[in-house]
């Protein structure tokens, strides 16, 4: 897709989500600030995996953290939101920065199985540190300002600080760096030999996924007014990953596609059965056998066959 | 210009390089030949921080760098190509050669700057230099071998190096493509006052362009000196010039 298409679909997309609330249903409105939460979720771990080539297995770690963190600066300590949020995202960014620093000296399944080993350990700590995250009760009753209070007032925040964040990650896969990264990724022998210290590149990689699941987590845990350890669980570390496969990981928009898509299949799915995993594992399947590209390159398929009758 | 001192390399036991002294004069071009096996690569890879030395020094310009990282190295003003094609497969030809001027002006953390439109004029002349030109929207793992090896030279020349190391630049191509590509180098080299030091299985490539030849074997040094003195060193002949179909020249 060339600059101006994409953004004229983005500007188009964004009107529409401005527009939803006149369409009068709270059903909608809750539905769309929740979709719009996992895409940034799962947008911000595709700077792991799709640009820098590193499959984390424990992003929810850094959506739990900014969550938790916003969380309890609201409630426990009355902070205000203007400072709360930054507070949490930075947060999330340094703690990506510790985990990080060891995560990223190892590659391919070491590296994947050392992020899910520190995101048991956050999960852990969530479970076990009863007294300032709740423990397994979790963290209920956290106070969001009354401005942001009614459904509508919070879609609204929720798009903003979405939007912004999708911005963000887009001028940063299409900057030098981004560029770099996915030198990186594709050599990096030969990217060291170029003069780039591909491991630091690959660090500040995993600092910007972190910092921005932060975001996202923090906006979960004011939507649902509460923090549960399950947030830190692996599954949702694996459920966001299907959410990047399912979009495509070679595709900056795919894994907007995947979040939006799993996320509704997910609740309509609810609706009928409670067997989603299975649903889950078919749909896994699927995109394993016939959409390695996920469903942007699908598209890209389509657009291509167009193009040639 | 470059000094190596006492090298020992070995592998699981395997001495691969021992006891190499070497030394390389500016604006020399230096051809290191020898048998397969003989640790052409792996002499290579410990100049250019690709390995670290058991034993031994070496010097850049009066500066140690064994054991230094290859991105430490190449701002030193060393670059090298590979034997074996190292490109960056899925990205554009352009972009190859874009992302190592990225690196060379260090803009790689630069986050929140676009990259495309940065040092093309740059790229573009460097793809002409090495005749990719027309290709450059293509994707480089799409490349004919004999202009991979083309684009390699383009991203070691990014580096803008004052020591350029080819290790065996010709290697795959038809005859053709061979001459072709040395008549490039030889050009870019003089044109740019390079250092050139590279390993070539082909004796007349080496021959023709060398104005000074070192003969390893066995991971030792066993000649150097002019190409003339090196073709009639009674040793070189016996284990290598000699012997085999190499023995052209």
């Amino acid at each position: 897709m060339s600059g101006r298409v994409s953004l004229a679909v983005g500007i188009g997309i964004l009107t529409l989500l401005a527009l939803l609330p006149l369409a009068g249903s709270r059903y909608a409105i809750d539905l769309a600030t929740q979709v719009l939460i996992y895409c940034l979720f799962a947008l911000s771990l595709n700077v792991l995996i799709g640009y820098a080539g590193n499959v984390s297995f424990g992003h929810a770690a850094y959506f739990a953290i900014g969550g938790y963190a916003c969380a309890i600066l609201l409630t426990t300590y009355n902070w205000t939101l203007a400072l709360a949020l930054p507070a949490a995202v930075v947060l999330s960014g340094v703690m990506a920065a510790v985990i990080g620093y060891f995560c990223v000296r190892l590659t391919q399944i070491y590296f994947a199985m050392l992020t899910l080993a520190f995101a048991m350990l956050v999960w852990g700590v969530a479970f076990k540190w009863r007294e300032v995250t709740g423990g397994d009760d979790g963290l209920t009753g956290i106070k969001v300002p009354t401005l942001l209070g009614n459904a509508t007032s919070y879609y609204y925040f929720t798009l903003v600080m979405v939007a912004s964040g999708v911005a963000l990650l887009w001028l940063i896969c299409h900057s030098a760096f981004g560029l770099m990264l996915v030198a990186v990724r594709e050599n990096a022998v030969r990217a060291g030999f170029v003069g780039v210290e591909t491991r630091r590149l690959r660090w500040v990689a995993f600092i910007v996924a972190g910092t921005f699941a932060g975001l996202a987590g923090a906006l979960f845990g004011m939507y649902h007014r509460g923090m549960y350890i399950e947030n830190a669980f692996w599954t949702e570390s694996a459920q966001v990953l299907i959410m990047v496969l399912l979009g495509g990981m070679y595709s900056f928009f795919g894994p907007l596609i995947g979040a939006t898509v799993l996320y509704l299949l997910q609740v309509a799915t609810n609706q009928f059965t409670q067997y989603w995993p299975t649903v889950l594992g078919l749909i896994l399947l699927v995109i394993l056998m016939f959409l390695p590209d996920g469903l942007a390159g699908l598209a890209a398929r389509f657009r291509r066959a167009g193009g040639r009758n | 210009m470059l000094k190596v001192a006492g090298v020992t390399k070995t592998f699981e036991g395997f001495v691969a390089i021992r006891d190499v002294h070497f030394s390389l004069e500016a604006n020399s071009r230096h051809a290191i030949i020898g048998p397969n096996g003989a640790g052409k690569t792996t002499f290579f890879n410990l100049l250019t921080g690709h390995l670290t030395p058991d034993s031994g020094s070496v010097e850049f310009e009066g500066q140690s760098i064994a054991g230094r990282p290859p991105h430490r190295i190449v701002r030193l003003g060393i670059a090298r190509s590979f034997q074996r094609i190292n490109i960056y497969p899925r990205l554009s030809v352009f972009e190859n050669v874009q992302v190592a001027l990225i690196a060379r002006e260090r803009r790689h953390f630069s986050l929140f700057r676009l990259g495309r439109p940065l040092y093309r004029e740059e790229t573009q002349e460097l793809l002409e230099l090495v005749s990719l030109a027309d290709e450059a929207a293509g994707n480089a793992g799409e490349l004919a071998y004999g202009k991979q090896k083309q684009l390699e030279l383009a991203i070691a020349l990014a580096a803008r190096p004052r020591l350029l190391l080819l290790d065996e630049p010709t290697a795959g191509m038809s005859p053709q493509e061979t001459a072709e590509a040395m008549r490039l180098i030889d050009q870019i080299t003089q044109a740019r006052g390079l250092t050139l030091l590279f390993t070539e299985h082909d004796m007349g490539v080496v021959f023709g362009i060398a104005n000074r030849i070192t003969v390893l074997h066995h991971g030792e040094i066993i000649a150097t000196g002019a190409p003339d003195e090196v073709r009639n060193n009674a040793e070189v002949r016996r284990v290598y010039l000699g012997t085999d179909g190499h023995g052209a020249a």
